[in-house]
């Protein structure tokens, strides 16, 4: 029986458990439902969780377990020969076992009986019939594929009886334990309770599970290249893994890398500041409710669109044209049409990541300006301020800590962005100050580290997770510190 | 004279008390809602008139329109015609923020700004530069938060910020607040409503020195306060102005039937 059928006569089962814990406590009641202490649905509930659940939690562990123990058996049972030659061919071995097994349904008996007294090969059986194999393949496989195949089948039938019969007593136990006063409620509450908490571990796990993956693998690469050299170092050039120069490493200054993160984001939060900022008091405060609902949103849909969209805008329109008006205006001052901006610049990266977060700051920023109390308007206006004069003096200041923190948000954004620095910064790893000249960021080193055929033992490959370690701790500690300035102001007016 | 016999002698003044505040026909609307209908009702100088009537009759409506702090309300329009020592208030000359200059405002729930002491007493005569000099302002300051009679309880802290003070103490540093800006008229919008009763009866004792220099109107919910403070009483009726009277004659032998009941407590 597939899993997916077991799976859909659980949900039957829970279906048929449902209706049946209902007719039950409807029974039980005496047709007066005031005399229940849970209401029939809860009963109904009640008995579909245990009807579906220890099933379904049976049927998890087992499709977990049973490959291993499966395997184990095969490969205890393979010839001392194969045993003897350690973990790897063991290894290899099994998956030729296994290639075997799965053509094994296709081969008549003849083609079997064939094989093992040795008139016909294995493999070429096997590559007529459609399956191929990796190796030459020996008689012995022949035998623990159909032992392999025979404990699969056998597993299978038994975990779907094991299954079903956990099901149908679950639903029998719970279907007994109906009465009146049975708090079905409470214990159906208990499971929501228990689901939403499992899912909300999920989410804390996985971070976890990142940020270990990421710490063994910037561990490996740190084994190779000194926490020094990497971190203090101010020369990026890794060059290339070539086969035959493994031994062959270059140098992993984080410096140039940091440096241009920094300084593209700084361009882009400069652009990006002032006009989501302005934006966000215009909304806030001087426009009608009637303009604010339909600008609102329309400044929000910025916010949708995908960030590789915003790098061809930088790649085709806004690169060229700073490349191009450049030209005009140094031949204008100078007479020599020479572009002082490149096509691929620290300016274009900034402008354009400026464009992507006026929206974040805007919509933040609103969001705490409206939060500031209407009495502090009123009192401002009250004593014959003018609009701008209650901004600047009452509203601004009463939200500063709110907007702090929502730029503090946005500049981890700056920080983290990838693609529209990969199409419009430039890959030249350079210390430099001059922000019309291609820079290149943390972002996109990761990206071309983990470009193309990778082999995860050389440093060239394993840096990338030193960077994204060290971009992911830049990041949070943003995160954390812009929370913290935002949780502290709430604590003024609530 | 006595003091008592003085405040008898003025009230007794009162019908030749000249007019501050002149309202005719004046009309608010919300929208497509009326809140007044037609009000004529004239606010005397140096007195303190009180506007009482049942929730939602009015009375706030009326008293926001005496500063324009309606214009701040969206879908809320004006009609008929207020005048401030003759200037008509809603003539497109005036300019609105200065008329809230003279016309300052005491809100229901005390709202210093999170600013110092100091900061919320000098925001007015900051921005509308009524101090040349940083003396100048700290004297400013300091009348005006003995005028709303807070100087001695706040001296030592000018700096702390406005928010830290008690209930009573804020409200009365939002008194202070107002007066700085030295206005002609002080609006004040059940100032006592969120304050308890100690501190009630020291806002009222304050209303009662500031009427020596201020033309002050109040929307009070409580028939008590407004026999005690005020000189002058109107009385509001779902958007119609009931009655104007003389405070003491309002308070037992009105003139309207509505009065009499809503006085006597039979409703509202």
């Amino acid at each position: 029986m597939s899993t997916s059928l077991l799976l859909l006569i659980i949900v039957v089962i829970g279906f048929i458990a449902f209706f049946a814990g209902r007719a039950r406590s409807f029974a039980q009641s005496g047709g007066k439902l005031a005399n229940l202490h849970s209401l029939p649905g809860y009963h109904g509930s009640y008995v579909v969780i245990w009807a579906t659940l220890p099933a379904v939690l049976v049927l998890a562990a087992w499709l977990i377990a049973s490959p291993f123990y499966i395997d184990s058996a095969v490969r205890s049972a393979l010839p001392d020969s194969v045993q003897s030659q350690g973990a790897a061919t063991v290894q290899l071995a099994l998956g030729q076992v296994k290639s075997v097994a799965l053509g094994l349904d296709r081969l008549s008996a003849a083609d079997i009986a064939a094989i093992e007294n040795g008139s016909a090969n294995l493999r070429e059986t096997l590559a007529a019939k459609g399956v191929a194999l990796a190796g030459e393949g020996e008689h012995y496989m022949v035998a623990a594929a159909q032992q392999f195949n025979s404990m699969r089948l056998y597993s299978r039938w038994l975990m779907s009886a094991v299954v079903l019969i956990v099901s149908v007593a679950g639903g029998f136990y719970a279907i007994r334990n109906i009465a009146i006063r049975f708090r079905a409620r409470n214990q159906v509450e208990r499971v929501i309770l228990a689901s939403l908490i499992v899912a909300s571990s999920i989410a804390i796990l996985t971070t976890i599970g990142i940020i270990g993956s990421m710490l063994s693998e910037a561990g490996r690469f740190f084994s190779m290249v000194s926490p020094t050299e990497f971190f203090f170092g101010t020369v990026w050039d890794p060059r290339f893994a070539a086969a035959g120069n493994e031994g062959a490493s270059g140098q992993f200054g984080l410096l140039p890398l940091l440096g241009g993160t920094i300084y593209i984001a700084f361009v882009a939060m400069l652009f990006a500041v002032p006009i989501g900022l302005f934006a966000a008091i215009y909304m806030a405060e001087y426009a009608s409710p009637r303009l604010r609902s339909t600008a609102k949103p329309l400044l929000e849909v910025l916010a949708g669109i995908p960030t590789i969209v915003y790098g061809f805008f930088a790649l085709v329109t806004v690169g060229p044209f700073l490349r191009d008006i450049s030209t005009q205006l140094n031949g204008l001052i100078t007479g020599n049409y020479q572009n002082f901006i490149q096509a691929q610049s620290v300016v274009t990266a900034g402008i354009v990541m400026g464009i992507m977060l006026i929206p974040f700051v805007s919509s933040l920023s609103d969001d705490i300006i409206t939060q500031v109390p209407r009495a502090l308007r009123d009192g401002s206006l009250g004593l014959g301020a003018t609009r701008s004069e209650t901004v600047k003096k009452v509203i601004l200041p009463a939200a500063l800590p709110g907007i702090v923190g929502a730029l503090l948000l946005t500049a981890s954004r700056a920080v983290g962005e990838t693609m529209i620095v990969v199409l419009a910064a430039g890959v030249a790893a350079r210390m430099q100050l001059n922000p019309f000249e291609p820079m290149t960021t943390v972002t996109v080193k990761i990206v071309h580290q983990l470009t193309g055929d990778l082999e995860f033992t050389s440093p060239q490959t394993l840096v990338a997770f030193a960077l994204g370690i060290t971009l992911f701790v830049i990041t949070l500690c943003l995160n954390i510190y812009a929370l913290y300035i935002v949780r502290k102001y709430r604590e003024q007016y609530e | 004279m006595s003091e008592a016999a003085v405040e008898k002698a003025l009230d007794q003044k009162m019908n030749t008390v000249p007019y501050k505040m002149i309202g005719k026909d004046v009309s608010v609307y919300y929208g497509e809602k009326r809140a007044l209908f037609d009000v004529n009702l004239n606010i005397r100088e140096n007195t303190v008139t009180a506007l009482i009537g049942p929730s939602g009759c009015g009375k706030s409506t009326f008293l926001r329109t005496l500063n324009r702090m309606n214009d701040t309300i969206e879908n809320c329009r004006v009609s008929g015609k207020i005048t401030l020592d003759e200037d008509d208030i809603y003539d497109p000359s005036i300019d609105v923020v200065e008329l809230r200059a003279r016309v300052g405002m005491v809100f229901q729930k005390p709202n210093p700004f999170p600013k110092s002491i100091y900061d919320n007493v000098s925001y007015g005569p900051r921005i509308h530069g009524l101090a040349r000099t940083k003396a100048e302002l700290d004297e400013t300051v300091e009348t005006s938060l003995q005028k709303a009679g807070l100087w001695n309880e706040v001296k030592d802290r000018l700096h702390e910020p406005g928010t830290g003070l008690s209930g009573g103490q804020q409200q009365r540093l939002c008194i202070a607040r107002a007066v700085a800006v030295s206005p002609e008229v002080i609006l004040m919008d059940e100032p006592c409503s969120a304050l308890d009763p100690i501190a009630t009866a020291k806002v009222e004792e304050l209303i009662h020195e500031l009427r020596a220099n201020f033309t002050i109107v109040i929307v009070t919910h409580s028939m008590q306060q407004a026999a005690r403070v005020s000189q002058r009483t109107a009385m509001f009726h779902l958007g119609n102005l009931v009655e104007e009277n003389d405070t003491d004659k309002m308070f037992t032998n009105p003139d309207d039937q509505r009065t009499q009941d809503y006085i006597m407590g039979r409703f509202g």
